[in-house]
């Protein structure tokens, strides 16, 4: 494994050749928010707070996506940058309803946490109350639009880990919506094998077990990495 | 008595919210008697003033602003109030109270009023004040200065920012204390 050099704030590190760059910056104790990355998962650049200040390039690029090069020069904060996040978060609360209190992951939530840190203590832009639906077809499982961030994780997961693909996305930008199968409801899907890594992968209260109320949903993605080594280090063979 | 220990004018106000703001006010406890000593409560549900007086040094607003009355209430306070809080997710965001905004408005007094008989009838309308098309947050009603968050905001918030109002430093809540819901 070779390692190359980069100015992460100024300060020389080393990272491994080929490394995403979000991860380099992770790997030196540096707190980059994110929404739609998920170690195990493909990245996407969605959720957009990743972005770093990249010398060279003429703006700004997202280091979920970005692969770590030699000699580059990277400024993970600043305030510009810290002013671009803050107004992603609150772009993503005005674009649907995220009624916090009523939610069923209040408290657990990743979205309304990151508000928090990122100091956004109120939203600047109108709210756009979509009508959006809820599915609640399926048995143990449902899906409340209203609460989506779009970060594709549940796609992701479905596709790339349980190997389902029952999930996917319809129409584009703004009209995004996550759909099961060919837009059918989620209780007559045939291809769902009602594993529930969609649910427990869902940064926000928009996949949930059905049952739940305010504030009793609480997720966990430490399954993934389990898998995902147990899978590509072949820790199940005997 | 010397100025700097003059008491601040303090008033609070409830416009489109359930009052837990104000119930949660009230739970800071032992905190009361020291904010007594500090502020007089000038106007607000918690005192009989009919009408909200000038020269009010902070106000804490629940609630968002839904009707015109809502909406004429909120300038009076912006014009006689030093510092305007939005006090509690509903003054922030909106929130629950806003959860109308999908539903046009004759729907909405079709169903409650309308429909539904007293104590909530169709002669309650006489005096509803006309609803906003949309609820909105009070920042975009009128300029606010600070937000607290929270549904309702804890005890904990409610106090430091009352002492870092009344103190005049800067209100520095950690990201546990300033999570909305």
């Amino acid at each position: 494994m070779s390692v190359i050099t980069l100015t992460i704030n100024g300060e020389l590190v080393s990272a491994r050749s080929g490394q995403n760059l979000l991860e380099a910056i992770r790997d030196q104790g540096i707190k980059l928010p994110t929404l739609c990355y998920l170690d195990g998962l493909s990245t996407r650049g969605g959720c957009r707070l990743c972005l770093v200040d990249i010398s060279g390039y003429p703006r700004l690029q997202t280091a979920c996506t970005t692969t770590a090069t030699e000699g580059m020069v990277v400024v993970t904060h600043n305030e510009k940058i810290n002013r671009y996040r803050k107004m992603i978060l609150e772009l993503t609360f005005a674009e649907r309803n995220h009624t916090c209190a009523v939610c069923v992951s209040n408290e657990h939530c990743e979205l309304q946490t990151m508000a928090a840190e990122l100091g956004m203590d109120h939203v600047r832009y109108d709210y756009l109350n979509p009508q959006l639906g809820i599915d609640i077809s399926h048995e143990k499982y449902g899906v409340d639009h209203n609460r989506c961030i779009l970060c594709l994780r549940c796609v992701r997961v479905c596709d790339e880990v349980e190997g389902a693909h029952t999930l996917d996305v319809r129409h584009r930008g703004i009209n995004s919506r996550v759909i099961t199968d060919l837009n059918r409801l989620w209780g007559e899907s045939e291809s769902c094998t009602e594993c529930g890594k969609c649910v427990e992968v869902c940064p926000t209260g928009a996949l949930f077990d059905k049952g739940m109320s305010v504030g009793e949903m609480k997720k966990k993605t430490n399954f993934l990495r389990r898998i995902l080594d147990g899978r590509e280090k072949n820790q199940w063979n005997r | 008595m010397n100025e700097t220990l003059k008491k601040k004018r303090l008033a609070t106000v409830w416009l489109g919210g359930c009052s837990g703001c104000h119930m949660s006010l009230l739970d800071i406890d032992e905190a009361l008697i020291a904010l007594v000593d500090r502020v007089d409560l000038v106007y607000g549900p918690l005192v009989d003033a009919k009408e909200y007086p000038e020269d009010v040094d902070i106000c804490l607003v629940e609630g968002a602003v839904t009707n015109v009355e809502n909406l004429e209430l909120a300038r009076h306070i912006r014009t006689n109030t030093r510092t305007v809080v939005s006090f509690g997710d509903c003054a922030v965001t909106g929130n629950v109270t806003s959860m109308r905004n999908r539903i046009p408005i004759s729907d909405l007094l079709n169903a409650v009023y309308h429909e539904a008989s007293a104590p909530i009838g169709v002669e309650a309308l006489k005096v509803l004040p006309a609803l906003l098309k949309k609820v909105i947050p009070l920042h975009q009603a009128i300029r606010v200065d600070l937000f607290l968050p929270g549904c309702p905001p804890g005890s904990e918030r409610i106090t430091a920012a009352l002492n870092a109002l009344l103190d005049e430093t800067e209100l520095d809540l950690q990201p546990h204390m300033r999570t909305f819901g």
